[in-house]
């Protein structure tokens, strides 16, 4: 049936990304007082795109691209002001921006949730 | 599941902010102590963090990847401080004892520094169990 393969499929992936997302901030969080650590976030646009594209493998030995084995390409981000010990982690702007990651899991959560209950809906007729 | 990891990554901070505040209270506690030489006196301890990048670096597999791990402790440089006490019986023969180089007003910022870390790290955690728990009400969608 194809609305279960590919109706929650966006969806599907993009949760899995955020939550990728989630943790590479929860690093950065983790690492905010480790000397020459480089913060770094997760491209999602660039990595959503690449998973929607991505190459048709049609045997097992051949390699799948790195978005589509759930490693997106991940970017160093570039800090507001520079520390002394080379640490680029801004604690209030990963704090910030992990608020967010939390909030956009749970917008692509809600919309899977509505994807289920339509298609549950549809199966009752009622 | 990624937020198996977040667990585990937050976890380390927590434990590396732990010992960071552990040695600061054994600094505070030791901030008065005196020795009879510059090698016996008490030098602050300071743990030194380092990020556990590859899987090769930790010891209880793949789920701490990305968090923060102590690597060594490293003993502050300052000098320590050499004061004219002939009454204490710690005196060296010239009269001269030698104090700990704890700074307490470093201790006390490192104190609330590694507080504050710990603090995110909490809610960093509660926020990943929150939207797990969500993440599993989905069935009842």
């Amino acid at each position: 049936m194809s609305i279960l393969d590919t109706g929650f499929s966006i969806h599907e992936r993009a949760l899995g990304l955020r939550a990728q997302r989630m943790e590479l901030i929860a690093q950065n969080i983790a690492n905010v007082d480790t000397p020459h650590f480089k913060a770094r976030d997760l491209d999602f646009k660039a990595v959503l795109n690449d998973t929607q594209n991505s190459l048709t493998t049609t045997q097992s030995g051949h390699i799948k691209s790195a978005a589509a084995q759930g490693q997106g390409d991940l970017v160093y981000s570039i800090p507001f002001s520079t520390s002394l010990d080379g640490n680029t982690v801004e604690l209030s702007v990963e704090q910030a921006k992990y608020g967010k990651a939390a909030a956009q899991y749970q917008a692509t959560l809600r919309f899977i949730e509505g994807d289920i209950s339509a298609v549950r809906k549809a199966l009752r007729g009622d | 599941m990624s937020f198996n990891n977040i667990f585990g990554i937050a976890g380390s901070a927590l434990n590396a902010q732990m010992v960071r505040m552990n040695s600061t209270a054994s600094n505070m506690a030791n901030a008065g102590t005196v020795a009879s030489s510059a090698d016996e006196a008490y030098k602050a301890k300071r743990p030194v963090f380092e990020a556990l990048l590859n899987q090769e670096m930790t010891t209880q597999g793949a789920q701490f990847v990305g968090g923060v791990r102590v690597s060594g402790m490293a003993d502050d440089s300052t000098p320590n401080r050499r004061i004219l006490d002939p009454g204490n019986p710690k005196a060296d023969k010239d009269g001269f004892v030698y104090e700990s180089n704890v700074n307490e007003v470093t201790e006390m910022v490192e104190m609330m520094g590694s507080a504050r870390s710990y603090q995110n790290n909490v809610e960093v955690v509660n926020t990943a169990r929150e939207l797990m728990m969500r993440t599993l009400d989905i069935t009842k969608a």
